[in-house]
């Protein structure tokens, strides 16, 4: 891309999905997602930029009550747990995804701004 | 010497053939197999109402039916499972006659239960115990709230007492999921009931399996190329000292990894400083995680403050009925089509007089079941799915009836008529609660299976 057509365009991002992977499930009618960075410097990167507010904000339509954030530094990952998210929860649920399965995929296509030092939140397969 | 504890199912439909597949290769001291889940339990309670007989995991006999050769080769190998569900020492006497047949009629079955609170609620009451919702403070009103089943989540002592009582096989109730290794690690390397850590570490390493195959590939994010059709199943080995490492059996599909093994530790928590469970508070933020070789992770420095005083309970009442149905709709429209179809046959439902409590419609395929999933381009084929909750069953059966008329009355371009209604259900909305430990005495009573097959029992249906 060259620096002049890049002056007109958006600013970069990237999806959460290129520095982190997930899982997601349901505590009755809250529903958990863990995101966790490939390294550590992606979860530098992510305490800062995926507050509670942004991931509110990502799963606006299932109309949580509120997100908390809770950090696990040793595991460079963070769980969100998204209040009343689940439109009743299993049993009650009218909802295809009664259990928030879906989510920890989801949320790997939240956009966060394009950081400086991308290729040191890569994975490195295993 | 480590202790192998291996867990061979993770929920009640989970492979058949996973149990005997783990404990053919997997060289375990403890085969678990975990069947519960809150939706289970109630589901187990509406089964038994219909036959006192029932209400437990049936698919444990057939289970048990496949292991017998196991069993007979492996004389230590022991067996800890929650599928007694609502009828525990109903499933002892199941269990019982499949061990007879395979000449096993002189192993000790031990059976945990005392976690049904259904039928002493009143009393409970009585006794001080409001069952306020955790989350509205409400107290429970058995007048408003037609209770389905209410069952405590006790821990691993009465594990403990059944194999320290000599039983090879262990079945219970409602016991949380990871007791059901705390139980095994705790009788092998006899831990006292306040060391914490210890109690941390097990925990963290039922966490880990409780789930089966969620462990070991399944879920995971980079699950291509992993052999998921014949995904191995998760061991946890518990060493004296509070030691975790999570493996699986060698020449088995999946992978045991860091990646997995994290996610499965973020699997349904909430703060992951207080992770409760009846035998420990458990801290996972203390916790590292390590490669330690191929298929083989380790789990240390787990930490955990002393044990609530009171029990989870999984209390759940009736909320009326449910069902929902789908059809293919396609055509260059197919989004708003589906959608005009779905009003259609609500707008049909209230003519025929009912106004339902809760209706929703959904186009599958849209994007829109979570958030990131917006196809870029023009759709021209949606599954339309519209699912309806009322307090009356006619209201929901009279809904099931409205998806067939569109197809001479509807628009063009549908299909799936021969498999689009679906049953009605009954719905069970939960009320999570609290109940003093010290007003839910655990029962265990451990005979031999020939006892078992020969126990006459005393059936109950009603939770009354």
């Amino acid at each position: 891309m060259s620096l002049i057509l890049g002056q007109f365009m958006a600013p970069p991002t990237i999806t959460l999905g290129v520095i982190a992977h997930a899982r997601s499930g349901d505590k009755g009618n809250h529903a958990n997602v863990g995101v966790i960075a490939y390294t550590h410097a992606g979860y530098e990167f992510l305490l800062e930029q995926l507050t509670p507010e942004r991931v509110g904000r990502f799963f606006a339509t299932l109309e949580p009550t509120r997100v908390e954030r809770f950090e696990l530094p040793r595991l460079c990952a963070l769980n969100f747990l998204l209040l009343n998210a689940l439109g009743g929860g299993a049993s009650q649920s009218l909802r295809i995804d009664t259990q928030g399965k879906l989510l920890g995929t989801s949320v790997l296509e939240l956009e966060l701004p394009h950081p400086a030092n991308l290729e040191a939140m890569r994975r490195t397969p295993n | 010497m480590a202790c192998r504890i291996g867990n061979g199912a993770g929920f009640l439909g989970d492979q058949l053939a996973a149990p005997r597949q783990l404990a053919e290769a997997g060289a375990l001291d403890y085969l678990t197999l975990e069947y519960l889940s809150e939706l289970t339990l109630s589901i187990l309670a509406r089964v038994r109402e219909k036959d006192p007989t029932s209400g437990y995991a049936g698919d444990f006999i057939d289970v048990l039916d496949d292991l017998r050769p196991v069993l007979a080769r492996q004389r230590d190998l022991k067996i800890v499972t929650n599928a007694g569900g609502m009828n525990p020492a109903v499933c002892a006497k199941a269990a019982a006659g499949v061990l007879l047949e395979a000449g096993l009629g002189d192993e000790r079955i031990g059976v945990v239960s005392g976690d049904d609170l259904a039928s002493h609620i009143g009393r409970l009451q009585g006794a001080g115990c409001r069952f306020e919702n955790l989350e509205t403070g409400e107290p429970l009103d058995t007048d408003k709230h037609s209770v389905v089943s209410a069952n405590a989540y006790l821990g691993a002592r009465p594990i403990v007492d059944a194999l320290a009582a000599g039983a090879r096989f262990v079945i219970t109730g409602r016991v949380a999921d990871a007791s059901l290794t705390v139980g095994p690690a705790m009788h092998e390397f006899g831990w006292a009931w306040d060391e914490w850590s210890r109690l941390a570490a097990a925990s963290v390493a039922g966490h880990v399996i409780e789930c089966g195959a969620q462990a070991t590939g399944g879920l995971y994010r980079h699950w291509e190329n992993l052999d998921l059709a014949h995904v191995g199943y998760p061991i946890a080995e518990v060493t004296a000292d509070g030691g975790v490492a999570i493996t699986k059996p060698p020449g088995t599909g999946g992978r045991v990894n860091r990646d997995t093994v994290i996610e499965q530790l973020l699997y349904e928590i909430g703060d992951p400083k207080h992770y409760l469970t009846p035998d420990v508070d458990l801290d996972f933020t203390t916790l590292e995680v390590n490669q330690a070789g191929v298929d083989r992770v380790t789990i240390t420095h787990a930490t955990g403050r002393p044990a609530p005083e009171d029990y989870k309970v999984s209390l759940a009442y009736r909320a009326g009925f449910a069902t929902s149905g789908q059809l293919l709709v396609c055509g260059r429209d197919c989004v708003a089509k589906a959608k005009a179809c779905g009003q259609m046959i609500l707008d049909r439902v209230r003519q025929a007089g009912f106004e339902l409590d809760d209706a929703l419609v959904e186009c599958l395929g849209a994007g829109q079941s979570a958030p990131g999933f917006l196809p870029p381009g023009e759709l021209r084929e949606v599954v339309l799915r519209v699912s309806v909750r009322d307090r009356r069953r006619e209201a929901v059966e009279r809904f099931s009836k409205e998806f067939a008329p569109l197809i001479t009355s509807g628009p063009p371009g549908l299909a799936g008529y021969a498999t689009g209604r679906g049953a009605v259900r009954g719905v069970f909305a939960y009320w999570p609660t609290l109940v003093p430990k010290s007003l839910v005495p655990a029962r265990v009573e451990v005979r031999s299976a020939r006892e078992w097959a020969a126990a006459e029992l005393n059936l109950t249906n009603s939770n009354r």
